[in-house]
């Protein structure tokens, strides 16, 4: 009976987060940075003739792109972050704490500084090589921190290992940026605020495609993953092949994290709250559930979080960064406060 | 009815490989035979290799060599897989499945069972149904994991194994940590699988009161007497269990099936007493205070006591009589010469 009732608890949750990331989504088309009349996006969006062309370009060439960017940005960081804790066996992981997304961002720096190109304004090639480069530097960053794990078994001494890995990262780029010219070191910077306007609509093809890949990498692993729960040693008696899995968590995590930084710069703080914030919902680790609620959850907080930073209206965009923490650190601090309440920090 | 063993192993040597070539073995030449439908206690001191013998039979470590064979099929044989469905497993490590239901933690157990995505059938479910009964936590199958006593949480680690309906079942120090009420509930609840469900079980464990009384086999595991294994009262009545820790200070008192610390005294105190649990604490006492006990009335001792009960004590000291009225009357009867 109550079976049942948890069956429906689940499925309920999930279309209450699919309605709310849908008028999230719509939300975001109506509000910007420049302001334009809610009758005159509808025109846009059906097709009807618009009072001012520059109202279509932006709705079109900027609006889209960027709740598109939003949703899938949510849903890829909040996803890897709970792969990362679930591998880690620490719900404290997350791919800005580990330093991952400092490997992405290494990778990026040099395809941007050492090699002269720019994300915003290169060709194809430039911008491929972008992602290249950060998806090997996160992938790399991800190695080097598993590799620890086999033998740091202490999950509070491996964190801090992933925190030393991520500054020894960020001082090659400093060094990078040392050398680096002005303008390069100003596109940098600006790309290191994280931006969800950053891809057009022309490239987010790209970004979709590779950002569906990892979520759909990690749907199929729902299954190992919830053996991983009960740590490797009973994993591995439940036939689960651990190297094998731990390469396509590598994989699944290091595309999600890589591509979204390449294109959104480092955004912080999702990938490490949000899988609380849907665990908290859901009320369970279940990764049958708590996958799909996870991403949902992400696209829901992104969402928001680009919508709060356009709030300066035609004074410019807060940068996102400044935005994501304001609903990330509040919600770290309470599950840990917390975590003798909190059934999933008891394992 | 003597069956074949399903795990056995001849001349098998256990141990790590330490980097390059290095080989560090922990014991050579051991001979093993597991058998179904009996509860076999692994006993030793801490470092013995325990968990080192349990890693190697469960294949979650390689032999250095020599062969376990499952059902007379070489582990190194087996597929991950084929594996996951012969044995089972019960560890001490820490989890995270705090926040997944009782019911779920044994649904894992159904894992080498289910396809890709896991997905439950009807005879899985049914399969947990049994379980969860076996080991008496239906009621508390929607209850969280992090809700959940040591006890407990432990039943549902056994749950989960016998959810992946393995003949063979490992356990690494099942009831370290829990409190003598559950200890006993396990040590039973593994006995009664192991009988009504014809598992082999193998667990190791320090709680060796419970092992004697509930284990059909024990194997015994030290540094320098290596593995002894048959029936337990075999074991028990061999004298081997006072070789398992090679330790002078303590001793195996066969009649009781507990271990004491070696008695050092030098004086002796004839006892007469027809209770032999009243006799049995009157040792205890004497030997505590630093006294042997003697039980010829005739021989030249100068103190006899008669205990008649344990509120009547009669001392005798050459001609001298007085009746002590408890075992603290007695206590300072003795500190006083």
């Amino acid at each position: 009976m109550s079976r049942n009732l948890h069956i429906s608890y689940s499925t309920r949750l999930i279309i209450t987060l699919v309605v709310l990331s849908a008028i999230l989504w719509v939300c975001n088309l109506f509000i910007g940075s420049v302001s334009i009349p809610a009758k005159e996006v509808i025109n846009v969006l059906t097709g009807q003739p618009c009072e001012r062309e520059s109202w279509r370009y932006i709705i079109i060439e900027s609006r889209i792109p960027q709740a598109i960017t939003a949703l899938l940005a949510g849903c890829s960081l909040a996803v890897a972050g709970l792969l990362l804790q679930t591998t880690f066996n620490n719900p404290l992981a997350g791919p800005s704490i580990l330093g991952i997304d400092t490997g992405a961002s290494l990778g990026v720096a040099i395809v941007m500084l050492a090699g002269g190109t720019l994300l915003t304004s290169s060709p194809i090639s430039g911008f491929i090589a972008t992602i290249v480069g950060a998806f090997v530097g996160a992938a790399s960053v991800l190695a080097i921190i598993l590799f620890f794990s086999t033998f740091v078994r202490n999950n509070l001494m491996l964190l801090i290992i992933g925190m030393m890995v991520g500054y020894l990262t960020s001082s090659i780029i400093s060094l990078l940026n040392f050398f680096a010219s002005a303008n390069q070191v100003h596109a940098y910077t600006m790309w290191g605020m994280g931006n969800l306007g950053g891809v057009s609509l022309q490239q987010l093809p790209w970004y979709a495609t590779a950002s569906v890949c990892g979520l759909l990498i990690a749907l199929l692993l729902s299954k190992p993953l919830n053996a991983m729960l009960l740590g490797t040693r009973y994993a591995e008696n439940l036939g689960v092949n651990i190297s094998a899995t731990r390469n396509m968590l590598l994989l699944a995590t290091g595309l999600l994290t890589a591509t979204t930084t390449a294109f959104c710069g480092p955004v912080t703080f999702i990938g490490l709250s949000v899988p609380h914030i849907a665990r908290l919902l859901l009320r369970s680790s279940n990764h049958n559930t708590l996958l799909p609620v996870t991403m949902l959850c992400g696209a829901v907080v992104l969402l928001l979080c680009n919508m709060l930073s356009v709030i300066p209206g035609n004074n410019g965009i807060i940068p996102i960064n400044a935005v994501t923490p304001l609903i990330g650190a509040p919600v770290i601090i309470y599950v840990i406060v917390n975590q003798k309440k909190i059934h999933y920090f008891n394992g | 009815m003597k069956t074949a063993p399903v795990i056995s192993a001849q001349n098998l040597n256990i141990g790590y490989r330490t980097g390059g070539d290095g080989l560090k073995c922990v014991h050579h030449n051991l001979n093993i035979a597991l058998h179904a439908g009996e509860l076999t206690c692994l006993l030793g001191a801490n470092g013995a290799g325990k968990s080192t013998l349990l890693r190697t039979l469960s294949g979650a470590q390689p032999a250095l060599s020599g062969d376990v064979l499952i059902n007379g099929t070489p582990l190194s044989k087996i597929s991950r897989h084929r594996l996951s469905q012969s044995i089972g497993v019960v560890l001490t490590d820490k989890t995270a499945i705090g926040g997944l239901t009782v019911r779920e933690v044994v649904a894992l157990g159904r894992q080498p069972h289910t396809g890709f995505f896991g997905r439950l059938s009807s005879h899985d479910n049914a399969m947990v149904d049994d379980s969860l009964k076996a080991c008496n936590i239906t009621d508390k199958q929607h209850r969280y994991m992090a809700s959940l006593s040591d006890g407990e949480r432990q039943k549902v680690m056994i749950a989960k194994a016998l959810a992946q309906e393995c003949p063979i079942v490992l356990l690494d120090e099942p009831t370290a940590f829990l409190d003598i009420v559950s200890r006993i509930e396990i040590m039973s609840l593994l006995h009664r699988i192991a009988t009504e469900h014809h598992r082999a079980i193998l667990l190791s464990t320090h709680d060796i009161e419970q092992a004697l009384v509930l284990s059909d086999r024990l194997w015994l595991l030290s540094r320098e007497s290596g593995l002894t294994t048959g029936i337990t009262e075999d074991i028990i009545l061999s004298g081997s269990l006072d070789n398992l820790f090679h330790h002078t200070d303590i001793h195996f008192d066969p009649l009781h099936g507990s271990y004491y610390p070696t008695v050092q005294h030098d004086k002796t105190i004839v006892v007469d007493c027809k209770d032999e649990t009243l006799l049995h604490w009157t040792i205890n006492l004497l030997n505590r205070n630093g006294y042997g006990a003697a039980f010829d009335l005739s021989s030249p001792c100068s103190v006899i006591l008669h205990i008649k009960a344990r509120n009547e004590i009669i001392w005798q000291h050459d001609n001298e009589v007085a009746t002590l009225h408890s075992f603290e009357e007695l206590t300072q009867m003795l500190q006083k010469r």
